[in-house]
């Protein structure tokens, strides 16, 4: 299996990345791990004429802590090095897990999790966690930059808001009040599977009092989606089984998922309600967010 | 890196590979891969093609200490780096223990995965001398042997790890 011919660029800085993409239009692809990009181009299902590579930008693959500012994770950095990142384990353990359950050892050697968050496939592992705890992405061109919510940021399958001259540079996690956090996926295998269902959750808790849910379902609808009922029956409520499970089924009602040879629609659909009712539980009970 | 326009108008680049501790300068095309280039040009053909699409790991090498798909990576995205293969481990004297513990362990049938399987195991003992079972089936997760002979191959890679060794401590 061979690829196609190209030309490759190996940018200097964002902005000259920025730049190319900008003068070369459609035809030229930008590529960081390579993980999604060659295997489409072997495929045929991607054609380009030039590859722009970002892979050697190392200031993008930093992952640190600002005060006033949050979490800050490089678009570079691979999904072992946010796996095995110290700042994020010590406060967003459910990011490292997620993705610790990513794909295998080799893909998560070079694949990165600002190429997974802009190749918006609905099955991606990293947006629902990264929406459920309130991240945005900083996109930048040659002539500035602009951050907006991740949950803004996908328009459907493969599409997102980013323009043909626009570099997903970072992601942020901001301070929040998240007491807990988690993501469930759902996969045919335990490794190297894609997200059949993928439910992330986050809650902030006081004792037994939900104080404020965010429920974000993936793989059941063309973009990552809020389960927005299920969050407003949690807000205020004492927490019990039988509330769980009646989110559970809101946030199922609230999927639109479809039948593929992954699962079926009914089957997805089912899904959602039992890793909704167990996520929740998992991050109300464990002290970690 | 410096490219190179033929009269055709072919672009061509000028890397070099620091494979198993030997540089090799090679001039190569943008599209071409890193698993060709040790291959075809190399002469290393231990490093098998399997999926090409970075499911079945038997292209399975070290790229800076840490294991790839080297049918997932370019050529031109591998200049300057070291490279380790399955040549490179042992020499022509002594295997290297995980072999060893791969022929005692008869940890392979058809031995098309094995060099990958060889290479993530490599890399796992590198960073963790004693490895439990769990993390063995993790490390090899992305290595597929269709001949289904996993119980022997964590077998194998167990038995390289420190306490199975009678513990060096």
């Amino acid at each position: 299996m061979y690829l196609p011919d190209f030309d490759y660029i190996a940018a200097a800085t964002v902005v000259k990345a920025s730049r190319l993409l900008g003068s070369l239009g459609p035809e030229a692809k930008l590529i960081a791990g390579g993980t999604d990009v060659l295997p489409m181009l072997k495929q045929g299902t991607l054609a380009t004429k030039t590859l722009i590579s970002i892979n050697r930008l190392s200031e993008l693959k930093n992952i640190s802590f600002e005060k006033g500012k949050g979490h800050i994770i490089g678009a570079l950095a691979t999904h072992n090095e946010v796996m095995k990142s110290p700042v994020l384990q010590e406060k967003y353990m459910s990011v490292c897990e997620t993705a610790h359950r990513m794909a295998n050892n080799q893909i998560r050697n070079i694949g990165t999790i600002g190429g997974n968050i802009s190749n918006a496939v609905p099955s991606a592992d990293f947006p629902p966690i990264l929406i459920a705890l309130g991240a945005t992405v900083t996109l930048q061109n040659s002539s500035g930059s602009r951050t907006l919510p991740l949950e803004g940021f996908f328009m459907g399958p493969r599409q997102s808001v980013i323009a043909q001259d626009e570099i997903l540079t970072e992601i942020v996690i901001p301070e929040n009040g998240f007491s807990g956090s988690t993501y469930h996926k759902f996969g045919l295998r335990r490794s190297g599977a894609l997200a059949v269902v993928g439910v992330a959750v986050a809650v902030a808790m006081e004792g037994n009092i939900c104080k404020d849910a965010c429920i974000v379902l993936g793989a059941v609808a063309p973009t990552p989606m809020r389960a927005k009922e299920a969050e407003a029956l949690l807000r205020g409520k004492e927490v019990s089984d039988a509330l769980l499970e009646k989110a559970g089924k809101l946030a199922a009602a609230a999927s639109n998922p479809i039948t593929d040879i992954r699962g079926s629609e009914e089957y997805r659909r089912d899904m959602v309600r039992v890793f909704t009712r167990r996520c929740l539980r998992k991050a109300m009970d464990n002290g970690h967010v | 890196m410096q490219a190179i326009q033929d009269k055709e108008g072919i672009k061509r680049y000028l890397i070099t590979l620091y494979v198993n501790g030997d540089p090799y300068t090679k001039v190569v095309k943008a599209n071409t891969l890193l698993v060709n280039v040790l291959r075809d040009d190399l002469d290393l053909t231990g490093t098998k093609k399997g999926c090409e699409l970075g499911d079945c790991g038997s292209c399975t090498v070290l790229l800076d200490g840490k294991p790839v798909n080297a049918c997932l990576v370019l050529a031109v995205e591998a200049d300057g780096r070291d490279i380790i293969t399955i040549e490179g481990l042992g020499d022509n004297e002594k295997l290297d223990p995980i072999q060893e513990a791969f022929i005692e362990n008869a940890a392979l049938q058809c031995g098309y995965c094995t060099a990958g399987m060889i290479m993530s195991a490599k890399a796992l003992l590198n960073s963790n001398p004693d490895p439990t079972e769990k993390e063995v089936r993790e490390a090899i997760a992305g290595n597929l042997c269709r001949c289904t002979g996993y119980v022997n191959i964590v077998k194998a890679i167990l038995s390289c790890g420190r306490q199975s060794k009678g513990g060096d401590e």
